[in-house]
């Protein structure tokens, strides 16, 4: 009996389909994949059915550029074998399950809550008796951080560990941005009100949460996205990428104080978003991608305020970089500094810049091509340092890069399709899977249907749910002062970890 | 009494100039040059909140560190007009009043009981302790070379004559500058302007002052900003000058001071924090070459 399905990038089959294995040839099956460095879990989750609980892994080959899907059903009490003994990868999905469905796991490692949900199975699992980490020495000091951030940006809980000013350990715990967006796009029953959701599931990936979400819903109706609405998501995603890179460098030399490339590249983002104003009358995207249609069409004259934008961006931008990569103070403050190594970034699963700061190569775009990056021949930004500096300068690579596809792209604007309508209901009894590379790296969207085609589950995974962990490995032994500057290296999401 | 009068007007302005150089500089028009002071006018119009968890220490602090900086500005000398006190050894006295100073806005931070500030007073502490030695060398040799001990004498019989001396001025001028930025917790060492507290030095300390007490610090801080500048000027104004010489001459130093901090904010990145006391014993080292220049002077060696 076969142990998988393989499907691709934006496939949905019938959920019959996806083989049921005893939960030890699960384990064994999907941990045994994990030998491969390519292979990598891209989304394990679960859902109720009566009487029992179904666990579905996808893992994804990046070299065969398929998604190995596979089932498990279990009963609600029982005490597992976790997946997380053989590989650190699984320990998120697996204490999202424990949080939320109340399995069991034997051996788990770090059976911690992730989120503290409201619909959490364990109510009396609570912050106030969050068990951190904590040291019986004399010597040692413990600093907390958070929840309210010090910038207002988003909530989240600090607690280093330190000697002296040098961090031992940093443990990380965030939940207090959960909104239950997954049981959200279940309730909600309007398309509009659920690409609405999709839109504020991170503020700042705006365009590749909405693109994720509408290529799914798309797969799941039988709908053939024409080809210029493929172009302006594919555009949209680039440009995302362009603003908040740009962004980031600005935020990352405020972290060292260095004053002029934090005004200068501050200054070169604003007409980045401000071109997204333009085009679809939001700065963040949003309201520009809905299933089935394109509201904004990118026309020649959308074409001349980004054309004119990239020429007024390019050569500014270039110049301050230039000149701040060079600058030895700033060097001094980047370079080995926050490092997490290949072996490190490979055994949490890594995904995105993160794990192309680190040498390992996780691009959707180049793995398991959707939209446009099919046709086009892209060949991710490498560094192998893993140090901050190496995530800057990925940004700077990423940058250019992506102003060379815009470029491109508008070269050949696809003429204006007449809309088709999009089925109303989904296909009954499906399971349908989309990843899509956002700016901070790879965004996954699961969703089942019942009989009736309605949603019964929906999976929201944002790649900073993997990489947080990379940011507590990355400040050990650092001086805690680098802290700020190493979380800017990272600069991930609270809201989209939090749903 | 007129060192007095041109420090406090010049505490005024300087914190407004380096603000407005480092906007100037990074491409925006800035706030005015007195903003810093409205804003230290508003904060000494308000009260203070004190939390449950500090004592008397921290309420004290805020007074004791103002009070100590005020005290040693009386000190400074006006070319040949001696500070409104004057007398033998008054630089150690100045020294370490401020250290009394320091040592309250240590204790007071350690008072909140906050790990953060307890960060900050221990990183403020180590700073000031490396940064004695150099001050220590630098008004020791100039003790040693005029053969006085009070800032008066020292400056008035100060002048420059040989290219040793030229020599002697201008590094005493940079370590003077350095000190100030070290004790002023400005860029290189620390960051004013940031917003982490993890990252600081000085602003970590004052996290849970408010109101009044805040106003207080902030305004100690500009005193001595400019009691630093003060210093430096002294070192061109020698004996002889007519204050419609030394009066633009002290205005243009103290300008010119509040300007390099300004462009030295803008276009450095600020030190990883273990390189903080390298740099401090170099400056140490900066005041051990005028120790061995003023040794050379006087022919004690070769």
């Amino acid at each position: 009996m076969k142990k998988s399905i393989d499907i691709t990038n934006n496939q949905t089959i019938p959920i019959a389909l996806i083989p049921e294995l005893e939960y030890a040839d699960f384990l064994e099956f999907n941990t045994a994949l994990m030998a491969d460095e390519t292979c990598h879990c891209v989304q394990y989750f679960a859902y109720r059915l009566p009487g029992a609980i179904k666990l579905i892994c996808c893992m994804a080959n990046d070299h065969e550029h398929n998604i190995s899907v596979s089932s498990s059903l279990v009963k609600p009490d029982a005490h597992l074998v976790s997946f997380t003994r053989h590989h650190f990868s699984f320990h998120f999905f697996e204490r999202e399950i424990h949080e939320n469905f109340g399995l069991q796991y034997t051996d788990h490692p770090w059976l911690k809550p992730v989120r503290f949900s409201y619909n959490r199975a364990d109510l009396k699992q609570q912050i106030a008796n969050y068990p951190f980490y904590h040291m019986d020495s004399e010597e040692l000091h413990e600093v907390g951080v958070g929840p309210i951030h010090a910038g207002v940006i988003e909530p989240g809980h600090f607690r280093f560990i330190c000697n002296g000013e040098q961090i031992l350990h940093l443990e990380i715990q965030l939940g207090y941005q959960h909104r239950g967006l997954e049981q959200m796009m279940l309730q909600k029953k309007t398309l509009l009100q659920r690409t609405i959701l999709a839109e504020s599931i991170a503020g700042d990936t705006v365009v590749g949460h909405t693109t994720a979400f509408a290529s799914l819903w798309e797969n799941l109706c039988g709908f053939t996205p024409s080809e210029d609405l493929v172009f302006a998501r594919t555009l949209a995603l680039e440009w995302e990428r362009i603003a908040i890179h740009s962004g980031d460098l600005s935020a990352i030399a405020t972290d060292i104080a260095y004053q002029l490339g934090s005004s200068v590249f501050g200054r070169l983002r604003t007409p980045i978003i401000n071109a997204f104003q333009e085009w679809c009358g939001n700065r963040l995207a949003k309201s520009l991608i809905r299933p089935g249609y394109n509201r904004f069409p990118f026309t020649p004259a959308t074409e001349a305020v980004f054309t004119r934008v990239l020429d007024a961006y390019l050569p500014d931008y270039t110049e301050m970089f230039d000149r701040m990569i060079d600058l030895p103070s700033v060097l001094a403050r980047l370079e080995k500094t926050g490092v997490v190594s290949r072996e490190q970034s490979l055994s949490i699963g890594t995904v995105g810049m993160g794990a192309r700061g680190s040498g390992v190569e996780r691009d959707i775009r180049k793995s398991h091509p959707y939209l446009g990056y099919s046709k086009m021949d892209h060949n991710p930004v490498l560094l192998t340092s893993g140090d901050v500096d190496a995530r800057t300068r990925l940004r700077d690579l990423e940058i250019r890069q992506s102003i060379g596809y815009v470029r491109e792209m508008m070269k050949n604007i696809p003429p204006v399709s007449q809309p088709v309508a999009l089925n109303e209901t989904p296909a009954s009894d499906s399971f349908s899977i989309t990843l899509v590379e956002g700016w901070r790296g790879e965004i996954c969207h699961c969703a089942l249907t019942g009989p009736d085609g309605k949603l019964i589950a929906y999976k929201i995974k944002d790649p900073s749910v993997h990489n947080w962990l990379a940011l507590a490995l990355a400040v050990r032994n650092n001086e805690i002062s680098d802290f700020p500057i190493c979380n800017k290296s990272f600069n991930l999401s609270y809201c989209g970890h939090d749903l | 009494m007129l060192s007095l009068i041109l420090i406090v007007t010049a505490s005024f302005f300087f914190t407004g100039i380096i603000i407005r150089t480092k906007s100037i500089l990074s491409g925006r028009k800035g706030p005015g040059i007195f903003q810093p002071m409205k804003d230290i006018r508003r904060l000494l119009r308000k009260g203070s909140v004190y939390s449950e968890t500090s004592g008397f220490v921290f309420k004290l602090a805020p007074t004791v560190y103002f009070a100590s900086v005020v005290m040693a500005m009386l000190f400074i000398p006006f070319g040949n007009q001696p500070g409104l006190f004057s007398f033998e050894g008054d630089f150690v006295f100045f020294a370490y009043v401020l250290a009394l100073g320091k040592f309250f806005s240590i204790i007071g931070a350690l008072d909140t009981g906050s790990s953060f500030e307890g960060m900050g007073a221990s990183r403020e502490a180590l700073y000031s302790l490396l940064a004695e030695p150099a001050f220590f060398l630098l008004m020791g040799s100039f003790a040693l070379l005029t053969g006085q001990t009070s800032f008066a004498d020292i400056f008035g019989t100060l002048h420059f004559t040989s290219q040793i001396s030229y020599a002697i001025g201008a590094l005493a001028s940079l370590v003077l500058l350095a000190i100030a930025l070290i004790e002023n917790s400005r860029m290189p060492l620390d960051d004013p302007k940031t917003h982490l507290e993890l990252t600081m030095v000085h602003e970590v300390m004052i996290l849970d002052n408010s109101g009044f007490d805040l106003g207080m610090i902030l305004q100690a801080t500009n005193l001595k900003f400019a009691m630093y500048g003060a210093l430096v000027a002294n070192m061109f104004l020698t004996r002889g000058y007519e204050i419609y010489y030394s009066i633009p001459i002290f205005i243009g130093v103290q300008f010119l001071f509040a300007l390099i901090i300004g462009v030295l904010e803008s276009f450095w990145a600020r030190f990883r924090m273990n390189h903080n006391p390298q740099f401090i014993l170099m400056i140490t080292s900066i005041a051990l070459f005028i120790f061995l220049g003023v040794l050379l002077m006087l022919g004690k060696i070769v």
